[in-house]
């Protein structure tokens, strides 16, 4: 049976084992005196009960068999071959393998001449045919065995219940873990990387060095530089931009929510907002055209007509525009802590007489203001890690300076530089890259680990 | 058991609120310090409070009693504008403090609020020290001009608040950190600061334990003597205890008004009677 036959099959179980274990509680129950069956949940409770044993065993097999499954046919089909071929090794085994793969897969089999092709592509065909009809009878009989066991469990004092409430509680486990060992896994391979590229390249040198120059040479007998890896500049550019892009969005962010959540009339508000925070979801893409081809230009020929130097390319153009982009990071959660600012406060400052404004620079923002530092905090990392508009707007030339007018690039431009184009995997060139995303994520990590503990600081005042 | 309950529905809904009785008024106009006439309040299309006339004296305390939301706070909010605060409240009719009108476009109500404080009935200091909520309004209203007179308002005020003595070496804590009952005091510490006239209390001590209720009503009667108190409260008790006088509020009219005695032993309204006797609310 091919791996989706079994899938149905499971699934026809599935839904075959719930009506057999919901059938199974009411035959083995009694109906006492007042009308009420003597279960100790009810029916359906047990059908769920059978059906998920009867199917989460099955599966669980059949995920871990599919993932070894290809190991072992390979292994298999490689001791049949000839030792002759075997002394040749893995790696032109792998070629092999492959193409009798390809030839069984599209059935031209028949094309081979060479007869240890064959004889290979017919082994291949029998383990893999083999363990198929293994997989199916093994999934299938442990799914059947599971059924009647969980048939026979079934007596009216099984806390079925509390077994479909176990599972469930199980799953959920399993799907916060999946989440998190996503994240350890990524963060481990970045380090893992990163620890390769400091073997060729010193951390002091990146961490400290002024000049970033990947280019190495691709091979060993071509001239060229053996490249500068002084991340400074990068790291300064992100900085710039980043810092540009705040001082844009904190005040108008700032501003806006303090105008939606004090004064604007509750019809404006239900309007603005959700306006507001469609800027979130504009692609960053959309972004990049607008700064490179709108603001950057506008701001050179600004610039020039000042009498100012302006690279067509500017850290001031992309930082604009990205603080527009996270404008809404800014003014939504601040609008929401500020609005979470007990209506008893503003009424004692305007009962001892202040005004308005006064009220809301003296009470409401000193007692926001943790919530709206965590805002800030989450749009500054997200500020660091924006790549698009910096691509398109503020070049790539790593320029260590502090000047908003001139071209510089950041961590994640230069990320995406390193890994596109042609690149052996192991070159500093290219495990630069995983130096650098291991810089930015502790960077924005340590914002987070800030912004998280701000808010939660935050949260224990008035709870 | 039923004709209880018809005798209940005939009280409530049958007799006829047409006028105040009592004495809403005073008579020497040199001791009026608030009043209203003719006083409605609307929240959009619905009114709250239908023609009050009230005079309020100096030097008393009035206390304000009725059934929930037949519009205690409401009126006791229009005395000082917080009403203005609420988008769809409107206020009319005429409501003067010293002769004058507080609605009147001269006045801001800014100031009004300086002269006329309010207390809540939450707790609800600044999340500030003791010293800075105290501080506040003096340094809004440029009260004081160095830090030294600054000091002694806030000792002045916590100490009239009978708080001092117990935060005197804490005064830099956060005022969100004092138990409800001094956080209270603290709140009362804080309006008395700016030296108003009239202090307007919103069930004070509503969320407070007897011992701090008793503090609290020990303190207004100190007060009373500097400030005129208006109170609203759920305890006849309390109203009993520290009012010179008591207003019956019943579905946005003012029922009666008599010297407190008077409506507690003596009411003259039979709705008054249903009330203090406990036949509802
Ligand atoms: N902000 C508001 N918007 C609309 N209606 C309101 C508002 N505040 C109060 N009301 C209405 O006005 C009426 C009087 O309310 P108010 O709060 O003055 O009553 P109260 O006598 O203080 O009651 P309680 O003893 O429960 O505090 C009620 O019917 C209430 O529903
Ligand atoms: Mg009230």
């Amino acid at each position: 049976m091919p791996l989706n036959t079994i899938l149905i099959t499971l699934l026809l179980l599935l839904v075959f084992s719930y009506f057999i274990g919901k059938g199974r509680a009411i035959a083995v129950s009694t109906t006492k005196s007042n009308g009420r069956r003597n279960l100790h949940s009810l029916p359906s409770y047990y059908g769920y009960m059978v059906a998920l044993w009867t199917v989460i065993p099955a599966i669980a097999i059949l995920v871990i068999w599919t993932i070894f499954e290809t190991q072992i046919v390979s292994s298999l089909t490689f001791s049949s071959l000839p030792a002759e071929l075997q002394q040749e090794g893995q790696s032109s085994f792998g070629l092999l393998l492959n193409e009798v793969k390809n030839a069984v897969q599209s059935g031209q089999v028949d094309s081979f001449t060479d007869p240890v092709k064959i004889a290979a592509a017919e082994r291949y065909e029998s383990v893999r045919s083999i363990s198929l009809l293994a997989k199916t009878v093994v999934v299938l009989g442990v799914a059947l065995v599971c059924l009647y066991l969980g048939w026979r469990y079934i007596k009216p004092e099984t806390q079925a219940r509390n077994k479909v409430e176990s599972i469930a509680r199980w799953a959920m486990i399993l799907c916060a873990s999946i989440a998190i060992l996503t994240t350890v896994g990524i963060v481990f391979s970045v380090i893992f990387e990163s620890v390769l590229f400091f073997k060729s390249v010193s951390i002091t040198e990146f961490l400290f060095g002024t000049k970033w120059s990947p280019q190495t040479s691709i091979r060993a007998d071509q001239a060229g530089s053996s490249g500068a890896f002084g991340a400074v500049p990068l790291f300064v550019g992100t900085l710039l931009i980043s810092l540009i892009a705040l001082i844009i969005a904190v005040p108008l962010g700032l501003m806006s929510a303090i105008y939606l959540s004090e004064y604007a009339s509750s019809r404006f508000r239900s309007f603005a907002k959700p306006t507001l925070e469609i800027l979130a979801g504009i692609p960053t893409v959309v972004y990049g055209f607008f700064a490179a081809l709108t603001v950057a230009p506008f701001i050179r020929n600004l610039g020039e007509s000042l009498g100012l130097t302006v690279a067509s390319e500017s850290a001031l153009a992309a930082g604009l525009v990205m603080g527009i982009m996270i404008i809404p990071f800014v003014s939504s959660l601040s609008d929401d802590v500020i609005n979470a600012v007990p209506q008893s406060l503003r009424d004692g400052s305007f009962g001892m007489g202040a005004t308005k404004s006064e009220t809301i620079k003296q009470v409401v923002i000193p007692a926001a203001l943790p919530g709206i530092i965590g805002g800030v905090l989450l749009a500054a990392s997200r500020a660091i890690g924006e790549t698009m508009i910096v691509v398109m707007a503020a070049g790539l030339s790593a320029n260590l300076t502090f000047n908003p007018l001139e071209a510089v690039t950041t961590v994640t431009v230069q990320i995406v530089t390193l890994l596109t184009g042609d690149q052996e995997f192991d070159s500093p060139k290219t495990l630069a890259a995983f130096a650098l995303g291991l810089g930015l994520f502790l960077i924005t990590l340590l914002l987070n680990v800030i912004a998280l503990h701000v808010i939660r600081k935050y949260r224990e005042q008035y709870d | 058991m039923s004709t209880e309950i018809a005798d209940k529905n005939r009280d409530e809904f049958d007799i006829e609120i047409l006028n105040t009785v009592g004495k809403p008024f005073i008579d020497k106009p040199e001791d009026i310090k608030m009043a209203t006439r003719d006083c409605d309040v609307f929240y959009g299309d619905k009114q709250a409070i239908f023609g009050v006339d009230l005079d309020i004296g100096k030097n008393e305390i009035i206390a304000m009693i009725g059934p929930s939301g037949c519009g205690k706070s409401t009126y006791l909010r229009a005395l000082n504008r917080m009403n203005d605060t609420i988008e769809i409240c409107r206020v009319s009719g005429s409501l003067t403090l010293d002769g004058q009108d507080i609605y009147s476009k001269k006045q801001d109500p800014v100031l009004l609020r300086a002269r006329v404080g309010m207390v809540f009935q939450k707790p609800n200091p600044f999340p500030k020290s003791i010293y800075d909520n105290v501080a506040y309004g003096a340094r809004l209203h440029g009260l004081v001009s160095n830090k030294a007179d600054l000091d002694d308002l806030v000792e002045a005020s916590l100490t009239k608040a009978g708080l001092f003595k117990e935060v005197k070496d804490n005064l830099q804590k956060p005022g969100t950190g004092l138990s409800g009952g001094q956080q209270q005091r603290l709140c009362i510490a804080r309006t008395i600061a700016v030296d108003p006239e009239v202090i307007l209390m919103d069930e004070p001590t509503s969320a407070l334990d007897p011992i701090a209720t008793a503090i609290i009503e020990e303190l207004m009667d100190e007060l009373r003597h500097n400030y005129t108190i208006a109170i609203v409260t759920h305890s006849m008790q309390q109203a009993a205890r520290i009012s010179q006088r008591t207003a019956y509020f019943h579905l946005g009219k003012l029922v009666e008004v008599n010297a407190t005695n008077d409506v507690f032993t003596n009411p003259e309204h039979q709705l008054t009677e249903n009330y203090i006797t406990g036949r509802f609310g």
